[in-house]
């Protein structure tokens, strides 16, 4: 029988739709249809200028909008050869990793949902409100925050965000302790995660898999650590890798991944520089607007940035930087102008989704819902 | 804003695992090479192009058996018009390249490299529904985001960025 998992599904994740054929409970083959969030976001990229691409980056991987933000950001800089102050770059390291712990939240609170543990949906979902309020407060925004520049900061962070964010870390290990009193050593949850949709190191490195998909898999790779961008070299945390494969192998990464975070959020805080939040680029920085204001120079920087743009050098970067989901990568063309000639997105999730046929088949439907909470996918990395 | 000159120069570079590992198994395969802002590109012949992804996967010394990405470009109104790249990691040695190949605008047809990484599968599916590039011996080369039905390629140049359909 062909079942259709379709595009509106509450444990999909996102408009995923899934061609099942089964055979009783026992899945044949597994055949994902997507497509349905695509927005043609790369194409738009072609007609703006580069620091217009920056609110349509947030769009891409909609759970970490900021880490998206830092990886075209990043791309862009090295295409200029720009040098970005410590203090922003610290700052970009803090903010990163409160979206990694943001984006899972999300995923432990609707992978716990989707296997029957509805209380701790409302738990993870209590903590990432704070993290949404920190948000709202360095940039405005909740979700889709842009924060993140092409030379650094929007702005400086204000007066207080500091110490709000220390409350918040000094609070969050006893809520990861929380989630794993419900969760880890929980009989039913175990049941229904361990020696699910199993996935080997050969295959997880073939088919492309990438971030926890990949750690939980026994392959030791970390981008923030073997590859450090944006003074991630600063900083000491460790890699949660596990061997077995299995669904419970990415949930204990995962979780681990939440304390290592926030222990990085600890030494962020600690160290934090002094300095300015953007870099020394007046054709590519806007000014400060007290500055704009005032000087007749500033004020000509700032028009002749939002109404014409800054040429970059011609060139092709690829960077890559390591979210919540795994690897994700912006190739950005430029040739001599305004416009980005091409901006490609490499999803995370778009490699992810391929090894939810290998972890599925022969297995049983209810499988399929723990394979694909435990893949972590996001629909508008997938799609774009 | 200091950027380091590009290098072209084959002699130059010829120490890079990858590019050392293609001239040692055919230096005609190699059309141009570039090393500019710390990424090294090598532009491949087309015809050769699933060849050498699987010398580069089966390396010894730098074994690139992490296909990160298959994605391409369009040079349009410029022949040749497309140039699909290939971003490969390798996962033991951390080391990345990019591989390029140019296909014509009247037929851009290129062999498929599913059989060298599985990982590409949705990517030259992405690809093709695109752009318009065929891969020959991919296992299901169909649209993967626009409807089954649709007609025209998106990324193209000549297509509208906006518009009614």
């Amino acid at each position: 029988m062909v079942l259709n998992m379709g595009p509106q599904h509450p444990s999909t994740h996102g408009v995923l739709r899934l061609v099942l054929e089964i055979d009783g409970e026992t899945i044949v083959r597994i055949m994902p249809d997507i497509g349905y969030l695509h927005t043609g976001i790369e194409k738009t990229c072609e007609a703006k200028f580069y620091q217009q691409v920056v609110p349509m980056t947030d769009r891409i991987d909609y759970l970490c909008p900021l880490t998206n933000n830092l990886t075209y950001c990043l791309a862009v800089e090295k295409l200029l050869g720009l040098e970005i102050p410590p203090k922003a770059q610290w700052i970009r390291v803090l903010l990163n990793e409160l979206t990694r712990i943001n984006s899972h939240l999300v995923w432990l609170g609707t992978h716990a949902m989707d296997l029957g543990a509805m209380t701790v949906f409302l738990y993870c979902f209590r903590e990432r409100e704070d993290i949404l309020r920190l948000f709202e407060m360095v940039s405005g925004q909740r979700m889709m925050t842009s924060y993140f520049r092409i030379g650094g900061l929007a702005l400086d962070p204000p007066i207080g965000f500091f110490e709000r964010v220390k409350k918040f870390a000094d609070r969050f290990p006893g809520n990861v302790d929380e989630y794993e009193g419900l969760l880890t050593g929980n009989p039913i949850f175990k049941m229904r995660t361990k020696g699910v949709a199993l996935l080997s190191k050969e295959d997880a490195i073939a088919l492309g898999a990438t971030g926890p998909t990949l750690r939980g898999s026994g392959v030791d790779i970390d981008l923030r650590r073997d590859a450090p961008y944006s003074g991630y070299e600063n900083f000491k945390f460790e890699v949660p890798v596990s061997t077995e494969g299995d669904v419970f192998a990415r949930y204990i990464c995962r979780v681990q991944e939440l304390r290592e975070s926030i222990g990085i959020v600890q030494q962020a805080l600690a160290g934090m520089p002094e300095g300015p939040t953007k870099a020394d680029a007046p054709k590519v920085v806007l000014p400060d607007r007290e500055k704009m204001k005032t000087q007749m120079e500033a004020l000509i920087y700032h028009f002749k940035i939002i109404t014409e743009g800054f040429a970059v050098p011609a060139g092709e970067v690829y960077q890559a930087v390591e979210s919540p989901r795994g690897e994700m990568g912006y190739y950005v063309v430029s040739d001599g102008t305004a416009k980005p000639y091409r901006v490609h997105m490499r999803g995370p999730s778009f490699a992810n989704l391929q090894v939810l046929a290998k972890m599925c088949e022969g297995r049983l439907i209810a499988d399929v819902v723990a394979a694909i909470g435990s893949i972590d996918i996001v629909l508008g990395d997938v799609d774009r | 804003m200091t950027l380091a000159p590009a290098i072209t120069d084959i002699e130059q570079l010829k120490s890079h695992p990858a590019l050392a590992r293609l001239i040692g198994w055919n230096r005609a395969a190699v059309q141009a090479v570039k090393f500019d802002r710390e990424e090294l590109t090598i532009w491949v012949d087309r015809g050769v192009i699933r060849e050498v992804c699987s010398i580069l996967r089966d390396d010894p010394a730098c074994p690139f058996n992490y296909c990160c990405d298959v994605t391409c470009v369009d040079w349009y109104p410029s022949e040749p018009r497309f140039e699909v790249v290939y971003h490969l990691l390798s996962i033991p040695t951390k080391e990345r390249v990019r591989l390029k190949a140019r296909l014509d605008g009247s037929s851009p047809v290129v062999e498929s490299v599913t059989s060298v990484w599985p990982a590409a599968h949705n990517f030259e599916r992405e690809v093709f529904d695109l752009f318009g590039v065929r891969f020959s011996g991919h296992p299901h080369l169909e649209r993967i985001m626009m409807p089954d039905n649709w007609e025209g390629h998106p990324l193209r140049k000549d297509y509208p960025v906006e518009g009614y359909r």
